[in-house]
């Protein structure tokens, strides 16, 4: 099913996208649906009141997180990749009260305005990593501190990945400083098919991961094909221990789901007495909405091909393929069904189902015009997604795909930003977005540059050549080489 | 380019290993350590460097490859891998890295497990490896065996060297191994020694074969070789307190001839193992607390031993890449140049991080004379490249292994050029090759 007919199966439903949702029921205490329902009078022969949607359409979690305060900034004669395919030579970038200002040639800056000298030098948008465990599976790499697989069954959709994540891990500060990554994905781990909620996170340390959440991002859902959830449950003698188990155990939850969600549309729409309430239905549903994204690890053409079926099935849509280590295979499907592919650059033949891992994978989706996207799905390789595109880029040029360093920026920038429902507000450098902002002490795409300044909302919360500006988590405090540049 | 690609190989193929041949006007990079050489000449003959640099004549009648705008340089050597061990490194039957369920851990050989024909092995050398250190894994003891220099060219022995070292876990994972604790490794450890020394000397009553010994006669005998020298023995530790003691066993065992793998710490007592004259083969980029025994890692690691005069240094992908992408060892040595960019950290020049991926790893194994960089009598393994072999936009334009042009497609490539387009065209897929 094209995602345009998802999009009418909503409206007429009329559950609303997410942000509507919000809009119509601010308060909290209308999860306690009894408190919130209305009954229409007897008499009442005209359409009922809505009633208060289901646990899906409610944020029980909402972000805490708060921009840190900045200056308006001016950085000059810098050369400029915007994040949607633009660049500037020798340009001008203008950022205030956390938002971008101005992005030209010549521009005059404003009374006060710190003003950074940038020849030489490059300035793009924040890195977005759709695809980190960081938190959840957090250094020290130890069983205590191991939290992104609930792996005692094989569908946890009532799981939250938000709720594992330790806000602690010093992996957070290294994707800023070494890698420029101000947002990033938190996603459940591969054990199993449905892993569980995933969360958008602004890379900014702070006490509760409430405060990191990045404001009214929607939520994604995690499900994965393959061979992890089937080596898992498999040597447990239980479903799925097979690919065929893995996609009739999927199918026999979105039937659930399907079920669970047409008793709640028919609730909201007749009234009476409320269906019971499924924390992990409720997820279930918000994807069958449209108001959660799913994420699915899957590395082959075939599988992926099969996933996008069932999908239609079930009248859901797949925002993204991740790894998809095989994408290339099946461009020209990923690029009419709309859905996105975020893969490493080159790793392959860790696993069987990488085995057929090309360099040129994120090449030749760029060619079919498929939303093209990098990702770390590691603690090390998130600290330099920007040398990892240039990995790429340089593939596709062997081939004769001359994928410009401004174009290739986008696998770092706006397409994850859309894959991630952020786009109207970060992922490139437009006026009105957010200020998050890297500046690089050289081309970002030669392995000879590192991040020199880094702002996360127009807050400056790395600068290499300020010691104090260098996060140290509390795991840090305390150890020796606290105070290194790491 | 294609061109010159095309006419590289027949001046190559055509010439006989006997023949020389000169590649001229390229930016040459040795690989011991000194900076790039714009303009340079390396000439080979018979599979070895005659003179690579500035300055070099070429010889009558040499065939002759014009290189200008190019790079030469020495081949990479994977410092510690499992090259050639491995088809996939999770399917257990093509996987010879480790042995969870064998009686015999040191004697464990695994030269005659390398295949030559592995498209790995193929892959990678395609992207720049020429030559590489391969280790088994431990899995029931702390030591996992005995590892091997091989080659990555197309040739009928691919093993320079069988059992070119012992490798040995001593840290964290050693810990597991042995039973729970790092006193139990040590005691594991001495007490394996000491038993190939009761095999010495009185082989006849050794126990070896009884179900309750510790070590199998055949470990004996491969930790005799340690003991005595004859055998490098690899260690991976990563705790500056840990590489302490594994550099007090010389005191113990004072032929041992030791090299620290992973070194995580190992600044922090940088010193100590220059002191000692103790190689290192360090994970090049880690920088995460991923473990208590690494708490202290950061990415100027490597450049702060060699400031302290550790040597010989090589940097892997331990700690990082998946086993296979060996190739990308180019990408950290270029992330060790480019911190010295940065207040604050201490990284390598252009041609000592070049080392470290070249004649580093060689060195570390007391092969240096042999492999790892251009310097005169050594095995011509070289590559051309596009450009600075550590930017990432470089690629390598032919591979060169004893002399000899290797194949310049692999499996990759195949995959690659079958679904540059994925739409089937007049016949399916497979058909398209």
């Amino acid at each position: 099913m094209a995602f345009r007919e998802i999009e009418a199966r909503i409206v007429v439903t009329g559950i609303h996208p997410f942000k509507a949702i919000r809009a119509a029921f601010p308060f909290a205490a209308c999860l306690a649906l009894t408190a919130c329902a209305t009954t229409p009078s007897p008499a009442n022969h005209a359409a009922p009141e809505p009633r208060p949607s289901p646990g899906y359409g409610v944020d029980p979690y909402p972000s805490t997180y708060q921009r840190y305060p900045g200056v308006p900034t001016l950085v000059t004669n810098v050369t400029i990749y915007d994040g949607e395919g633009g660049r500037i030579d020798r340009g001008s970038l203008l950022f205030a009260d956390g938002k971008i200002v101005q992005v030209g040639q010549q521009i005059v800056p404003p009374a006060g305005a710190t003003v950074i000298d940038g020849t030489g030098k490059w300035v793009t948008p924040g890195i977005i990593d759709v695809h980190s465990h960081l938190g959840a599976s957090a250094a020290p790499r130890i069983q205590a501190l191991s939290d992104h697989n609930e792996e005692t069954s094989p569908a946890t959709a009532n799981v939250w990945v938000e709720h594992s994540v330790w806000p602690q891990d010093p992996g957070f500060g290294r994707a800023l400083t070494n890698g420029g990554v101000t947002t990033l994905q938190i996603l459940p781990g591969s054990a199993n098919l449905i892993g569980g909620r995933s969360v958008v996170l602004k890379n900014v340390y702070a006490r509760t991961i409430g405060a990191m959440k990045f404001p009214d991002a929607p939520y994604g859902l995690k499900m994965a094909c393959g061979e992890n959830p089937k080596r898992v449950y498999g040597a447990r003698g239980r479903e799925p221990s097979t690919r065929m188990g893995e996609v009739a155990a999927d199918r026999a939850t979105w039937v659930k789901a399907v079920e669970y969600k047409r008793k709640w549309d028919k609730y909201a729409k007749d009234g009476g007495e409320p269906p019971a309430r499924d924390i992990a239905l409720d997820t279930l549903a918000g994807v069958l909405a449209g108001n959660i994204l799913v994420h699915t690890h899957c590395y082959r053409a075939d599988e992926m091909a099969n996933f996008i079926s069932m999908s239609a099935e079930f009248g859901y849509h797949v925002t993204a393929f991740h790894h998809a280590v095989e994408a290339y295979k099946i461009a020209d499907l990923l690029k009419t069904n709309g859905i996105c592919a975020a893969v490493w650059a080159d790793w392959y033949t860790f696993k069987m189902e990488s085995y057929d891992g090309i360099p040129e994978n994120l090449a030749l989706l760029q060619k079919e015009g498929a939303c093209a996207i990098i990702h770390s799905d590691d603690k090390n390789a998130i600290q330099r997604l920007n040398q990892e595109v240039a990995k790429a880029q340089t593939a596709g040029r062997v081939i004769g795909l001359d994928i410009p360093d401004e174009v290739a920026w986008e696998w770092l920038s706006i397409n994850p930003a859309r894959a991630l429902g952020i786009a109207d507000r970060t992922g490139s450098l437009k006026p009105g977005k957010m200020a998050d902002v890297v500046l690089w002490n050289g081309n970002p795409l030669s392995v000879y540059t590192r991040p020199e300044k880094v702002w996360i909302d127009g807050a400056l919360l790395y600068d290499a050549n300020d010691p104090k500006l260098r996060p140290v988590s509390d795991f840090e405090l305390g150890q020796p080489g606290e105070r290194d540049a790491k | 380019m294609r061109l010159w690609l095309i006419a590289v190989a027949a001046l190559l193929s055509q010439a006989a290993s006997a023949e020389t041949t000169a590649i001229v006007g390229g930016t040459v990079a040795i690989g011991d350590g000194s900076a790039p050489i714009p303009d340079g000449t390396v000439v080979f003959t018979d599979g070895r460097i005659v003179a690579a640099g500035r300055n070099v004549a070429v010889p009558a009648g040499a065939k002759v490859i014009d290189a200008r705008g190019k790079w030469v340089a020495a081949g990479i050597v994977a410092a510690f891998s499992n090259l050639g061990l491995a088809d996939v490194d999770g399917v257990g039957e093509s996987n010879d890295g480790s042995a969870a369920k064998s009686p015999f851990s040191a004697a464990i050989d695994i030269a005659p497990a390398i295949n030559p024909h592995s498209a790995v092995l193929n892959n990678e050398r395609l992207r720049g490896v020429t030559s590489a250190l391969v280790s088994p894994s431990a899995s029931g003891s702390i030591f996992a065996g005995q590892g091997a220099v091989i080659s990555l060219g197309v040739e009928p022995n691919p093993v320079m060297r069988p059992r070119a070292f012992q490798y040995v876990e001593l840290g964290e994972y050693g810990a597991e191994l042995a039973g729970g604790s790092r006193p139990a490794a040590f005691a594991m450890l001495h007490e394996a020694l000491a038993q190939a020394q009761d095999y010495r000397r009185n082989p006849a009553v050794f126990d070896g074969r009884g179900k309750d010994s510790l070590i199998k006669r055949p470990d004996a005998r491969a930790l005799l070789a340690v003991l005595d020298g004859k055998t490098p023995l690899f260690v991976h530790v990563e705790r500056a307190s840990d590489i302490l003691s594994v550099l007090a066993l010389k005191a113990d065992y004072p032929r041992l001839k030791l090299t620290l793998v992973g070194a995580g710490e190992g600044w922090m007592v940088a010193p100590q193992i220059a002191a000692a004259h103790v190689p290192v083969i360090a994970a090049a980029l880690a920088d995460l607390p991923e473990a208590f025994e690494r708490v202290a890692a950061t990415q100027s690691n490597v450049g702060r031993m060699a400031q302290a005069g550790v040597a010989p240094l090589a940097i892997s992908t331990i700690n990082a890449d998946p086993g296979a992408n060996q190739s990308n060892l180019k990408q950290y040595a270029g992330n060790l140049v480019a911190i010295t960019r940065v207040a604050g950290y201490t990284g390598l020049d252009w041609g000592r991080a070049f080392a470290a991926i070249t004649s580093g790893p060689a060195a570390v194994v007391g092969m240096d004379g042999e492999i790892g960089s251009l310097r005169p009598g050594r095995r011509a393994d070289l590559v051309i490249w596009t450009g600075d072999p550590l930017e990432l936009s470089s690629v390598p334009l032919a591979v060169i292994i004893h002399g000899r042009p290797q194949p310049a497609y692999s499996r990759q490539t195949k995959l690659r050029d079958r679904y540059i387009t994925p739409r089937e065209q007049s016949l399916p897929k497979a058909y398209q090759r």
